[in-house]
């Protein structure tokens, strides 16, 4: 009857202690589609897709694949009965080859032994990687990668089981537009192989372009299903949020001052080079370029967690010596890096214990926590940023992608900084708490701050800038006033076609 | 409007904590203490002595060395470290403050601090070599765990260091209000770890520390200072569960404590620490000593052999361990 539905998941509950993470909620996909599921941080996206590989055991309903009902018990079932995932959050082993990591738990073996046929793998790894054209060595280790790479062998991996039913959780978070570009090719050719795909992503530009059709969620119910043609941005925003979102970048103009800080002759071999930057009071500087163009790394040093090799930095005029993060910290300088599970959170601490972490001294009387203070300010932080969570004992852990993300930004801010360093601020963050943190960063900039901010979503620099500098392999090959400022202009900077 | 909106949800969430998942947290978060409960029910109904306040007081007594071991052993933990070097520096730290007190020789608090001293440095060079090295603990200190007591036999000839002042044997042999005094010093002990840990700064950053080594650099803290820290507090416990093990043994033995920090560390993780970091509490690990120490006792009282009681022990540790980890599930 259903023939055309590959996958018809129905009545679909799930409770965690004191979250309710899914209610009643259905998802039907067409073989041969992309269907994009959306939603809120929080929505359940990410449960719901944990539940059909059987990571989760759901409260209630009924998954049907390919006709037949299923009740997968583990992620190896699921496998093997033809649905492979791309998680939200990557998870490769470093030590491992690429070959290693993709036949993870499958390994090739010699004939009729226990021996594992290295070169086997290999063989057959290249031959993957050349299909997708990913020009890689599969005898690299993972740790030698770059996040994006490492995404590009995790879509590699998902696509290695030859699956007929592939999810993606938020793929592209990591990745910039080149890859993003790549990766759909890669989607164009599973479909035309008759391959389902089930697309999970906070970018409205990239579900237009790829997806089919769109299941909507909020807060854990289900609100609609409808094809792509029919349907305008405006509308899904309003069918994800509850309400209509006016502005997407609220830039508001402050008042810009002094040189807060400078950034003499910056130079790590191998990562940057002579790098001069200044940013003023009550300016966002956005910092554009590729993956791999050296942006993170300069804000690293800045805040001395690797140090540069040469350089020299000024604040308010006077020359200072940052050796560790909390020399940074007590110059008034925060950092949101760019990898929140790597070197964000704390995952198995409470949400509370990870937003005051870099705030702690304010906190301290007569050498005890003060916690009342601490409870007080952290409701706060959660009402101001809109975090979901049961409480703010809730292990971190177990917020969504975006919440987790939210949490982070609420330390920085609890350290009541002059100057923000923000890599990749919304990352992972849904429209519309997307639009809010962006208010924030307005808010922040009109009281007096500075912020340096970096991220690979060109409508987002774009549109949150003062001013705009673009760097290629290294170094800085551009800069642009916030009027002067297009996509174009942007790319060919950073692609050192203009240099 | 979107506040009012996100506020009702943030209460809806908070009413749907209904009666069963009420049982689960509550099994989440005392599972252990229900085990050692458990076991304390089964005891009284196998044998009439066990729950006599004699017999309670013996079995506390007697984990209180372990104890003491295990609330250091506990932050360390945390940190995903491990010290195995606490049953040897207990020995170093015993003979060593053994030997300042002799009656009518020094005052007691000289051989009280040399043996503290003696256990901080040990535990500070664990953490050194740990923290600046940039070695896996395990290595250090099994290396300290070696010299040590390589170290207690070189300081006591082989032989154990008697004739001690009767002040001194009081802190390991002595009662006060009817109870024996080790069970004070435990008390204590954890009274101070458990406010360490869990309400001031350096507790903070030994969680944070072992939730994510790298963030915490990046959040400002002072990674390395607050290892050797936490493996010298860890260190001061061992030299003065040395101390109360010698007073209670008359003589300080550089023999004493073989495989002692094994049952620290088994005490840490039945009462819930977790050895990839970042989880555990002190309450946790003296629920933990309990379990072994009610084990030991009541095997002994079921007059087990020797021999098997080893094998059940083995085996009943790592069975509480499964059952804590499974309900988690
Ligand atoms: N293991 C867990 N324990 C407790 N609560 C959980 C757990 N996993 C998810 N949740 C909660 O369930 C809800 C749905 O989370 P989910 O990760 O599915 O959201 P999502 O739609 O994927 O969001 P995002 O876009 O931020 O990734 C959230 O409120 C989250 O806090
Ligand atoms: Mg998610």
């Amino acid at each position: 009857m259903h023939a055309e539905y590959v996958l018809e998941m129905k009545n679909i509950s799930k409770t965690f202690p004191g979250v309710r993470a899914l209610n009643n909620v259905q998802l039907k996909v067409k073989k041969g589609t992309v269907h994009a599921l959306m939603g809120e941080n929080g929505a359940g996206k990410s449960t719901l897709m944990k539940i059909l590989i059987g990571m989760y055991r759901p409260d209630g309903g009924t998954i049907k694949f390919k006709g037949k009902e299923v009740k997968f018990k583990s992620t190896h079932d699921a496998l093997q009965a033809g649905i492979s995932m791309i998680h939200q959050e990557l998870s490769p082993v470093p030590y491992m080859t690429i070959a290693e990591n993709i036949f993870l738990g499958r390994e090739s073996l010699y004939k009729k032994t226990f021996w594992v046929n290295d070169r086997e793998m290999e063989r057959k790894t290249e031959e993957l990687l050349k299909q997708l054209e990913i020009s890689l060595n599969p005898k690299m280790k993972m740790k030698e990668l770059s996040t994006a790479y490492t995404q590009m062998v995790e879509i590699a991996k998902a696509i290695s089981y030859n699956s007929e039913l592939i999810i993606m959780d938020e793929p592209t978070s990591a990745i910039t537009e080149r890859e993003v570009e790549h990766l759909f090719k890669i989607i164009e050719w599973l479909k035309k192989k008759g391959v389902s795909i089930i697309y999970i992503s906070h970018k409205m530009d990239e579900i237009f372009k790829i997806a089919d059709e769109i299941t909507v969620f909020r807060d854990g119910s289900y609100v609609d299903t409808c094809s792509v043609k029919n349907i305008t941005k405006e509308k899904l925003i309003e069918m994800m949020v509850g309400r209509e979102i006016t502005q997407l970048f609220p830039k508001e103009e402050a008042e810009i001052g002094k040189v807060l800080l400078e950034i003499k002759n910056f130079t790590r071999a191998g990562k940057f080079y002579d790098i001069n930057l200044k940013v003023r009071k009550g300016e966002i500087l956005g910092l554009a370029g590729l993956m791999g163009s050296g942006r993170s790394e300069i804000m690293e040093s800045l805040f001395g967690v690797v140090k540069a090799d040469k350089g020299e930095i000024y604040i308010k005029g006077k020359q200072v010596h940052i050796n560790s993060p909390a020399d940074a910290i007590k110059h008034k300088l925060a950092f949101l890096t760019e990898d929140r599970k790597i070197s964000g959170l704390f995952l198995p601490l409470s949400v509370k214990d990870n937003m005051y972490i870099s705030s702690i001294n304010n906190y301290i009387e007569k050498l005890f926590i003060n916690s009342k203070k601490v409870n007080k300010d952290c409701e706060e932080e959660v009402k101001l940023l809109n975090i979901k969570t049961p409480g703010l004992d809730q292990i971190v852990n177990n917020l969504s992608g975006g919440n987790q993300q939210k949490v982070l930004i609420a330390r920085w801010l609890l350290t009541d900084p002059d100057i923000l360093i923000l890599d990749e601020p919304t990352r992972g963050i849904d429209v519309g708490a997307k639009a809010e943190i962006h208010r924030l960063m307005s808010k922040l900039a009109k009281q007096g701050k500075a912020i340096i901010m970096i991220s690979s979503e060109l409508p987002e620099i774009l549109g949150m800038s003062d001013r705009i500098v673009v760097m290629h392999e290294g170094k800085i090959t551009g800069e642009l006033t916030r009027k002067e400022a297009t996509q174009e202009k942007i790319m060919s900077y950073a692609t050192g076609a203009a240099s | 409007m979107n506040n009012l909106a996100n506020k009702t949800s943030i209460k809806n969430n908070k009413h749907e904590i209904n009666k069963k998942d009420k049982i689960k947290i509550l099994f989440r978060r005392h599972g252990m203490a229900l085990v050692l409960l458990a076991m304390v029910v089964l005891m009284t109904v196998l044998s009439p002595a066990f729950l006599t306040t004699r017999n309670l007081m013996n079995v506390v007594r007697q984990i209180s060395v372990i104890a003491i071991i295990g609330f250091g052993v506990t932050m360390v933990i945390i940190t995903t470290g491990i010290d195995l070097s606490s049953g040897s520096v207990l020995a170093l730290a015993g003979v060593i403050a053994t030997s300042f007190a002799h009656p009518n020789q020094y005052p007691l608090i000289v051989s009280i601090i040399v043996g503290l001293l003696v256990g901080a440095i040990a535990g500070s060079i664990n953490g050194a070599f740990t923290a600046f090295g940039e070695i896996p603990a395990f290595i250090p200190t099994l290396g300290m765990m070696i010299a040590a007591r390589g170290f207690a036999l070189i300081f006591s000839d082989g032989r154990p260091i008697t004739n001690l002042s009767e002040s001194f044997e009081f802190i390991g042999g002595g009662y006060f209000l009817g109870v024996p005094f080790p069970i004070y010093v435990m008390l204590l002990t954890a009274v101070i770890s458990h406010i360490l840990l869990k309400h001031t700064k350096f507790g903070r950053y030994i969680y944070a520390i072992g939730g994510n080594a790298q963030a915490a650099v990046v959040s400002g803290i002072n990674v390395r200072k607050y290892l050797v820290l936490v493996y010298t507090y860890a260190g001061l416990l061992s030299g003065l569960a040395g101390i109360v093990l010698a007073s209670r043994l008359s003589a300080g033995q550089p023999t004493a404590g073989v495989s002692y920090e094994l049952d620290a560390i088994a005490s840490a993780v039945i009462g819930g620490t977790s050895l990839s970091g970042g989880v555990g509490t002190i309450p946790g690990t003296i629920i933990g000593a309990l379990i072994m120490g009610v084990l030991n006792n009541g095997l002994d009282l079921l007059q087990v052999s020797a021999y098997w009681q080893q094998v059940l022990k083995g085996a009943i540790i790592v069975g509480a361990v499964l059952l804590d980890k499974k309900k988690n599930r």
